[in-house]
């Protein structure tokens, strides 16, 4: 066919009518803003919205959870392993005060102990105060002595060295690496890490498939909106943008919300053990998690958590249009599919 | 420009909905094409769209074989016949003004290049004053007439109305015949699927009639 060259503008009438020249002339109306091609809201982007906000929540919430859990069992075991204990059991004849310094002596005589102190009366006598009483005579009794070593982390000293060296100058000693608890506790935080990361996961997988049915069921009330777009001749591209810039912003304001509600929580029970400090229930609470901090890292996997969100609110919007024109095309064209 | 030959059409094991047509839609051409309830009119007008496939047969549009255009060239192919569905499919977040510039709006196309246009448009279907209204408030013959200013905005080379003046009076749907005419006498090809036997009696046109899923064709 060759191409026509008449002129862009629409059909007018051929013959003017009458009855509407008798009428005077309106004014011109204004017209309105152009709306957007997808509404901007509705019933089901605004429940879609509040999903991805519940499960947005529930994710950080879980990452904060995990995050805390593995810094406090790494302080646990860091703090364990920091420091090392002599102790020195009473024995006939033994001058405990000598042995003492003895002992602390040849610790600190080993390359990698920083420091070493003598853990005195006053104190052995409050460590024992809830078995003994206060008013409990440490001379009259047989209660072994300790002397804390504190060792460089980066350069631990040679135990089994430190170990002969003491059994040398005061066969009374016993060293106490903590080896068994810092073992107990490695274990312990590797296992919780990984129920964390398992939990984690499940919580994603869960985030993950909410937010592809969400986006998938509030995509079915704008299913016309597809078909009219595709008669009028839009590109698969073109409508995909449309509906994909539309549920991106969704998505995100939904995972936004989750996110500020899942930092504010723990800035909360952060502030609550700032004021309950020092309360059994505070001191039970730090002594499991640490400080309720998420610290930056925390922070940033909830920046994570939020942008995944987003993207896959629209990656899921964008492969369900394309879907959706693919069986316009091809299922719904095809009338052997049809009966 | 639109050649049918020996089309036929069934739906799943069915019997067969139409049967060996084989006709042309030339350029500028303008035909009704009728027929009782239940013939296939409406499948028809969708082989025509290209929304379905035949069964068997050929079909030529705009020279190039309906089995072997790929999808993504689909809509760029549709973009040159306007379509007015019978139950209109207007988008019900839209207004007047925002449905029938759709097709312009999703060729990329600036407002301010379209407006005057659209409004010109829009006065002609007599709905000047409805530019700012949603179709939930509109009649259904203003809804018809919306319907049938987005199929012609573009100036389409073909045209396919499917009961275009269902909804509205006849001195109305006069007025739309007369509108269809006039697009014709620029250029573009007509189809128009109707029961109005005082509407096909307004025009000398050549007549498709459907009967158990046969055409026949009075020039």
């Amino acid at each position: 066919m060759t191409e026509r060259t008449r002129k862009p503008a629409p059909a007018r009438p051929a013959r003017p009518d009458p009855e509407r020249e008798k009428q005077p002339p309106k004014p011109q109306l204004q017209v309105r803003p152009m709306a957007p091609i997808v509404p901007p809201a509705n019933v089901s982007a605004n429940a879609l919205s509040v999903v991805i906000a519940i499960m947005a929540f529930l994710a950080c919430l879980t990452l904060g959870a995990v995050s805390m859990v593995s810094d406090s069992a790494s302080s646990w075991q860091s703090q364990i392993s920091r420091e090392i204990t002599i102790q020195i059991k009473p024995e006939d004849g033994l001058d405990m005060q000598a042995a003492l310094e003895r002992a602390r002596d040849t610790a600190l005589s080993i390359t990698g102990a920083s420091s070493a102190s003598i853990v005195g009366d006053t104190e052995t006598a409050r460590l024992l105060e809830p078995w003994l009483g206060q008013n409990a005579d440490l001379d009259e009794l047989p209660v072994p002595r300790l002397v804390i070593v504190t060792i460089d982390e980066n350069n631990p000293p040679d135990f089994a060295a430190m170990r002969a060296r003491l059994a040398e100058t005061v066969p009374e000693a016993f060293l106490d690496d903590h080896r068994t608890w810092v073992d107990r506790l490695v274990a312990m935080a590797r296992t919780t890490v990984i129920i964390g990361i398992f939990v984690l996961s499940l919580v994603f997988t869960a985030t993950v498939l909410t937010v592809i049915f969400a986006t998938r069921g509030a995509l079915t009330g704008n299913r016309h909106i597809v078909e009219v777009l595709h008669f009028v001749g839009a590109e698969a591209p073109f409508v995909a943008r449309q509906f994909q810039n539309h549920f991106l912003l969704i998505g995100i304001k939904g995972a936004v919300a989750g996110g500020i509600a899942a930092a504010l929580t723990f800035a909360a029970a952060n502030v609550w053990t700032g004021f309950a400090a020092a309360t059994p229930e505070s001191d039970q609470a730090m002594a499991l998690f640490g400080a309720f901090r998420i610290g930056f890292r925390g922070y940033l996997g909830i920046l994570a958590i939020i942008a995944v969100i987003g993207l896959l609110t629209a990656l899921t919007t964008r492969l369900t249009v394309i879907r959706t024109i693919r069986e316009i095309d091809v299922v719904r064209s095809d009338p052997s599919r049809m009966e | 420009m639109i050649r049918f030959e020996n089309v036929g059409l069934r739906y799943g094991m069915g019997p067969e909905i139409l049967r060996d047509l084989t006709f042309d839609i030339p350029k500028r051409s303008f035909q009704f094409l009728t027929g009782p309830s239940g013939a296939g009119k409406t499948t028809l007008l969708r082989l025509l769209f290209m929304s379905l496939q035949p069964t068997r047969g050929l079909i030529n549009v705009f020279n190039r074989d309906i089995a072997t255009i790929p999808r993504d060239e689909l809509p760029l192919l549709r973009r040159r016949i306007g379509i007015v569905f019978q139950d209109f499919r207007l988008l019900d977040h839209l207004t007047t003004f925002e449905n029938v510039a759709l097709p312009l709006r999703v060729r990329g196309k600036e407002e301010s290049s379209y407006r005057r246009d659209v409004l010109e448009l829009l006065n002609w279907v007599g709905l000047g004053d409805r530019i700012n209204v949603l179709p939930a408030v509109l009649s259904g013959g203003e809804k018809q007439r919306v319907a049938i200013a987005r199929a012609i905005i573009d100036q389409p080379q073909l045209l396919l109305a499917d009961e275009p003046t269902g909804n509205v009076d006849p001195p109305m749907a006069l007025r739309l015949l007369r509108l269809f005419m006039e697009l014709n006498r620029l250029g573009t090809a007509v189809v128009i699927a109707t029961h109005d036997l005082s509407l096909m009696e307004q025009v000398d046109a050549r007549r498709m009639i459907l009967s158990e899923g046969r055409l026949d064709i009075y020039d």
